[in-house]
């Protein structure tokens, strides 16, 4: 899977574990993802790889291609949604691994790196284990 | 701040017509306004209009007549309609001119809508992961607020049947045959929680207005002016939620419909309470019960007992969307916002037909688009 080109530079680190780079905008602390190409106003940082479910639908119909560079036929609905990653920011993400009828709000899920359209791409998946609870 | 009033308003059928360039119904339209003020073309000494996607509205004085008018187009996307009306009122407020035309117009295929990230300043991974999708926005605004503020699916259901219900009852209206609740609920999904009735389509249509100063309603002797109580326009402020965005901020602020209607609520000297029937936007079920509490009609999570109560139903308290809105007529970009004006202003007439709201006196209309901007227009009798 690391083997294939990232969808865009910049967007995330590989980690282990992986996490989106967002932009810190240097005067008012205030966090956005992508980091805009903006050196000057922002500088990069890692995300927290963990977050909640803050809304979700799922694309029930093929979106145009192009823009949209994954299989249309046959079109698989898929689910997307923003995350909200504590102390940084709601992010917009595809949510992979989430059966349709048990999304909800303020589902705990974690980053993944995907393959997608012969590159990488990023998602959330379901987190098992409580967050910020490691162990026993 | 000098009075500007609303003479004359005409409307060409909103819906599909096939061979019918949009600028053809803007002239339709702008025809049956000044028909309706009963002025001639020749008399208007300013004109505003414009279209998102269906040609140049100045290219009108081709069939409306080579006057020398001064005609501006305006392109403010979703509030094209909404900007132009502003832009005549002021026109007039400034003493440039006591007779102003106002036409919206659009045409939009089946399936149009079809934006690019690039368009947008966004990078093209965001269209190739498939989430350069207007329809995921909406689903998304509205699943955060039906959990914050306990919306329930059937109400989202209620709202489409109203439309459908009140579009029967207005002759300019595309969808014109009510549609029950089960129907609604049961039909394909397209963004989770919002099946194919509860969102709105491309359309085509078109609507003129005549605005006309106080001393020219009384120089022509108007017998029922609707006078422009406010007009505003705001843009989107920290915080808000937009169609197109990658990340929000934590900390949520308010939408730019709740700027713009506070700002026309100020403007007017009136508030809510005042307001005998609105049109607010409703691109999908949600947002119209979202633009309830926005517009400040309701505190948020009221719009569940007011819609099961049928306040918002003619006859009801505050009936909303009266001739369907953009579910039953459709969204022809640059008209819909002045679809709404054409609306309120048949219902302070006493001209609606078997949609009037008895005794209203006070109208209120709420255009909200991409990339985030809302515009509130307040009339009165």
């Amino acid at each position: 899977m690391s083997d294939l080109a990232p969808i865009a530079p910049g967007l995330f680190d590989p980690g282990p574990p992986p996490a989106l780079i967002g932009g810190r905008d240097k005067a008012s602390g205030r966090i956005v993802f992508p980091c805009p190409p903006d050196p000057d106003r922002f500088e990069p940082v890692r995300l927290p790889s963990e977050g909640r479910i803050w809304s979700w639908t799922v694309q029930r119909f093929p979106p145009k291609s192009p823009p949209y560079a994954g299989p249309v036929d046959p079109f698989e609905p898929f689910a997307i949604g923003y995350v909200e990653l504590a102390g940084a920011a709601i992010v917009e993400s595809r949510l992979e691994g989430f059966a349709f009828d048990e999304l909800a709000v303020g589902l705990p899920c974690r980053l993944v790196l995907v393959p997608f359209a012969g590159r990488l791409s990023f998602a959330f998946a379901p987190l098992t284990e409580r967050l910020e609870e490691h162990g026993s | 701040m000098s009075d500007v009033a609303i003479i004359g308003a005409g409307i060409h059928p909103f819906g599909r017509h096939d061979g019918v360039p949009g600028l053809r119904q803007g002239v339709v339209a702008a025809r049956a306004a000044l028909a309706d003020a009963g002025v001639a073309w020749s008399d208007i000494e300013i004109a505003f209009g414009g279209s998102a996607a269906a040609g140049n509205a100045d290219t009108m004085v081709t069939e409306l007549g080579l006057t020398g008018v001064p005609f501006l187009n305006v392109a403010n996307g979703c509030a094209t309609g909404g900007s132009a009306l502003f832009s005549a009122a002021a026109a007039i407020r400034a003493g440039m001119a006591d007779l102003a035309l106002v036409v919206g117009f659009d045409k939009h295929p089946r399936g149009a809508f079809d934006p690019k990230p690039a368009d947008w300043g966004l990078p093209d991974w965001y269209g190739e992961v498939g989430l350069m999708l207007t329809t995921q926005f909406f689903a998304l605004k509205l699943r955060r607020y039906m959990e914050t503020y306990g919306i329930s699916t059937r109400t989202l259901g209620l709202v489409a049947e109203k439309a459908f219900a009140n579009g029967a009852l207005a002759p300019h209206a595309w969808r014109r045959t009510p549609l029950d609740l089960e129907t609604i609920l049961s039909a394909p999904m397209v963004n989770d929680p919002l099946t194919r009735y509860m969102f709105c389509q491309p359309a085509e249509g078109a609507v003129g207005l005549v605005l006309a100063s106080a001393r020219k309603v009384r120089e022509l002797g108007v017998a029922c002016p609707v006078w422009l109580r406010a007009t505003a326009v705001r843009t989107r402020p920290q915080g808000s939620f937009e169609v197109f965005s990658p990340s929000l901020d934590l900390e949520r602020g308010v939408s730019p419909t709740v700027l713009a209607s506070r700002a026309a609520f100020e403007e007017a000297g009136l508030g809510p309470e005042d307001v005998s029937v609105a049109q607010l936007q409703d691109t999908e079920s949600g947002a119209e019960i979202m633009h309830m509490a926005e517009n400040g009609f309701c505190a948020d999570g009221a719009q569940e007992a007011w819609i099961a109560e049928g306040r918002t139903r003619i006859g009801g308290k505050l009936p909303i969307n009266t001739d369907g809105g953009c579910l039953a007529c459709g969204e022809p970009i640059g008209a819909s916002g002045l679809r709404q004006v054409y609306e309120n202003v048949q219902q302070l007439k006493g001209t609606a037909g078997a949609r009037q709201v008895e005794g209203a006196r006070v109208a209120y209309s709420h255009v909200y688009g991409a990339p985030g901007l809302s515009a509130v227009t307040i009339l009165s009798l």
